[in-house]
């Protein structure tokens, strides 16, 4: 009888213990992001397996890219220390349940911005930090000069769980022209095949062909074609239902834009402190309680455009001087012919 | 009385554990899932999948839902399991016999063949087979005919279709020699039990075989043409073959690392199963006068079969299951289209996922019943 009664304590205590989790589980919700990343100490960042100007990690292990930029930014807003992230690489196949299921705060990994993603897996887009569009590369030898050139029985390369696989089913059904998709999960993949010949034509997005041509044994002999064929806005990606976090990530995003905006950049944020727009002030931390509405201090921005840098900067260092692409194309501010604008901080 | 509750109530509160912990998985999910907008149900699968495979066994576009989409998947990971089961029964059956053969050089071929095949990790032997092995391969435009009409390039293999006119009198016939060999064998063993007559049942259903679809040909309207690859100009410099078949090189790829890499484990499945069989049986069954071939038949595969069985049947389980890796090289199987390219574009993870198990594991039990149903045909029959 006694033994019972010591198996019935145990199957009790453990019981006890499972329902201490489930409370706890319960009452994980409303900013405890920000907290648990304050009590962990870095910002754990979701980024893609290697796309050069946007998240690449070098030799020694140094994640490089705008997307990259964006995680070192809330990192430096919230820890103090943009170099205080955890990077993971994803696929896209990944990307989502990973997020969704609490293995990373932030998925900065050229993502699409689309709407049954937003409103239908538990996903909240904060804001666009590059404004992209599908496209094909192929061959120069191949003399194709346009998408209207392609003739039935194409073999395309694609990345597998992109919007790009439906962007293509879109684009040559509705030219009645049959493919053949052959679809990798990884980049370097899609890479390797459209290189041995597996296929005709690579298509994802245009930046990311720019970036990937430069993985081909001989990139000169390989064109995009001038089309476009979607609208791709990829942006940083966080959980549903944690506000607070949503707010500081796009804010994040945000202040680097409106950095460049006013011109003040990683070297004369400080001096910009004494200056007379108020505007400038508020970027800066010298003027207003901006950082008070997420539960920051209120040198969170200057410390991300000292750290990381406005977003001219971060394009230049990571796009532009790689020779992705030079031109910014829609990626300029609004004041100069562009179309990146954002809502003020104020 | 005091025993019965000693005995049952620790397995009533086990069970109630499992349920427990199970219900408290669920509704954890559930929580996490509501805080985070997403909805569960399976409505989806009626839904427009609007995405493209790349090789279907079945019509399927864009257009149709995403439960014809997982029937596409299903059927490409069924087709490749398949012909991998078969290639390496084939191939298996022969390595083991030939490991104990008494000549040295096929013994030790073998016994290098399977050492070699079965100790690389499957999933670089399916990178090899598609990045290495296949991308030697010509270009469409370079390659040369094999048996004529048949061109291996690195885009596919490319082989004549069929076309048949009156197929199903074709099929008819077929049906009519696979009734008659049986009715034959039947009688044929009759007559060997009452009478001690032997005829040469073999010969007879080989001829049947011939006969019976050739005379479909002759009187029942049957005729078949083929259609053969022809080499189409995509642009200057990029060619594909156009009517035919094409199969694609990630499917070949598949199956020849499938096949291989099972083969080894079925080789040593048969060499245990007849090196099981006593030597005894072999030397009673010669000294009551039987020749080599009716030693074989009648005395050591019955008996090695029943020990190589059950070990294939597992063999053949894993095959299924590895054949998932086809994912990695972009073949459209049950887990690149279902839970790749699926999964990502509803975000029905819990769903999708679950389906995707379940399916494995019916595809798995259906083989074992089928296996275990042979094995009870072959066992020994105790009166």
């Amino acid at each position: 009888m006694f033994k019972i009664i010591k198996q019935l304590a145990s199957v009790v205590a453990m019981f006890a213990v499972l329902f201490a989790f489930s409370t706890e589980a319960m009452a994980a919700k409303k900013s405890k992001t920000l907290e648990n990343t304050k009590k962990r100490g870095f910002v754990r960042c979701g980024v893609s397996q290697g796309l050069p100007g946007f998240s690449n990690a070098d030799e020694s292990g140094n994640w490089t890219g705008i997307d990259v930029d964006v995680c070192r930014a809330v990192a430096a807003a919230t820890l103090g220390d943009a170099t205080k992230v955890k990077f993971t690489p994803l696929s896209a196949k990944e990307r989502f349940t990973a997020l969704t299921s609490g293995e990373i705060d932030i998925l900065s990994r050229n993502t699409t911005w689309t709407l049954s993603r937003d409103a239908d897996i538990g996903l909240t887009f904060v804001g666009v930090n590059f404004y992209d569009g599908q496209g094909f590369m192929v061959r120069k030898g191949s003399g194709i000069a346009s998408t209207s050139e392609f003739k039935n029985g194409t073999s395309v390369c694609t990345n597998l769980g992109t919007t790009t696989e439906l962007n293509m089913r879109d684009f040559f059904d509705s030219r009645g022209i049959s493919y053949e998709p052959v679809v990798f999960e990884k980049a370097d993949e899609v890479v390797a095949a459209y290189d041995a010949g597996r296929c005709d034509t690579y298509t994802t997005d245009k930046s990311g062909l720019a970036a990937q041509r430069t993985k081909l044994s001989a990139p000169d002999d390989h064109v995009v074609l001038p089309e476009t064929i979607s609208k791709e806005p990829l942006g940083p990606v966080v959980r549903q239902g944690d506000s607070v976090w949503e707010d500081i990530v796009r804010w994040s995003l945000n202040t680097m834009i409106e950095a460049e905006e006013y011109g003040v950049n990683s070297s004369n944020a400080d001096m910009m402190k004494t200056s007379n727009n108020p505007a400038i002030k508020r970027l800066v931390g010298a003027e207003g309680e901006l950082g008070a509405a997420f539960g920051l201090d209120n040198e969170w921005n200057l410390r991300i455009i000292k750290q990381v840098g406005n977003y001219g900067e971060s394009y230049k260092r990571n796009i532009a001087d790689t020779g992705i692409l030079p031109d910014r194309g829609p990626n300029e501010l609004w004041t100069k012919g562009g179309i990146l604008y954002v809502p003020p901080a104020r | 009385m005091n025993n019965i509750i000693k005995k049952f109530i620790p397995q009533i509160l086990a069970i109630l554990f499992v349920v427990l912990i199970f219900g408290f998985l669920t509704l954890n999910a559930q929580t996490n899932m509501d805080n985070r907008g997403i909805d569960f149900g399976f409505d989806f699968l009626s839904q427009e999948s609007s995405f493209d495979v790349q090789f279907s066994l079945i019509e399927y576009s864009g257009s149709d839902s995403y439960a014809r989409a997982f029937l596409v998947g299903l059927l490409n990971t069924l087709l490749v399991s398949f012909i991998s089961i078969i290639i390496c029964t084939i191939l298996g059956v022969i390595i083991g016999v030939a490991r104990l053969s008494s000549n040295y050089l096929i013994k030790n071929s073998a016994a290098w063949y399977v050492e070699f095949f079965r100790n690389i990790p499957l999933l670089l032997q399916i990178f090899f087979w598609y990045y290495a092995a296949l991308r030697a391969l010509p270009m469409p435009e370079k390659a040369n005919a094999w048996f004529g009409v048949t061109y291996m390039t690195v885009k596919g293999y490319y082989i004549p279709a069929m076309v048949w006119q009156n197929l199903s009198v074709f099929l008819y016939c077929g049906l009519a020699a696979i009734i008659s060999i049986i009715v034959l064998r039947n009688y044929a063993n009759k007559l060997r039990d009452t009478q001690g007559k032997q005829i040469p049942v073999f010969l007879y259903s080989v001829a049947l075989l011939i006969v019976l679809p050739l005379l479909s040909f002759l009187f029942g309207g049957v005729s078949l043409g083929f259609e053969i690859p022809e080499l189409k100009k995509l642009s200057k410099i990029s060619y594909i073959y156009e009517g035919g078949i094409s199969l694609p090189p990630e499917l070949i790829a598949l199956v020849l690392a499938l096949s291989l890499y099972t083969s080894t484990f079925v080789a040593e499945c048969v060499r245990a199963g007849i090196e099981g069989v006593s030597k005894g049986q072999k030397e009673a069954a010669a000294s009551v006068g039987l020749t080599p071939n009716q030693v074989l038949k009648l005395v050591i595969m019955p008996q090695a079969l029943r020990i190589i069985i059950p070990p294939t049947t597992n063999q053949y389980l894993n095959l299924t299951k590895n054949s998932s890796l086809a994912a990695a090289i972009a073949y459209p199987d049950l887990v690149l289209v279902f839970a790749g390219t699926a999964l990502m574009q509803t975000g029905k993870a819990i769903e999708i996922v679950s389906i995707t198990m379940l399916t494995y594991l019916t595809i798995s039990l259906t083989i074992a019943a089928i296996m275990n149903w042979y094995n009870k045909k072959i066992e020994i029959k105790e009166k």
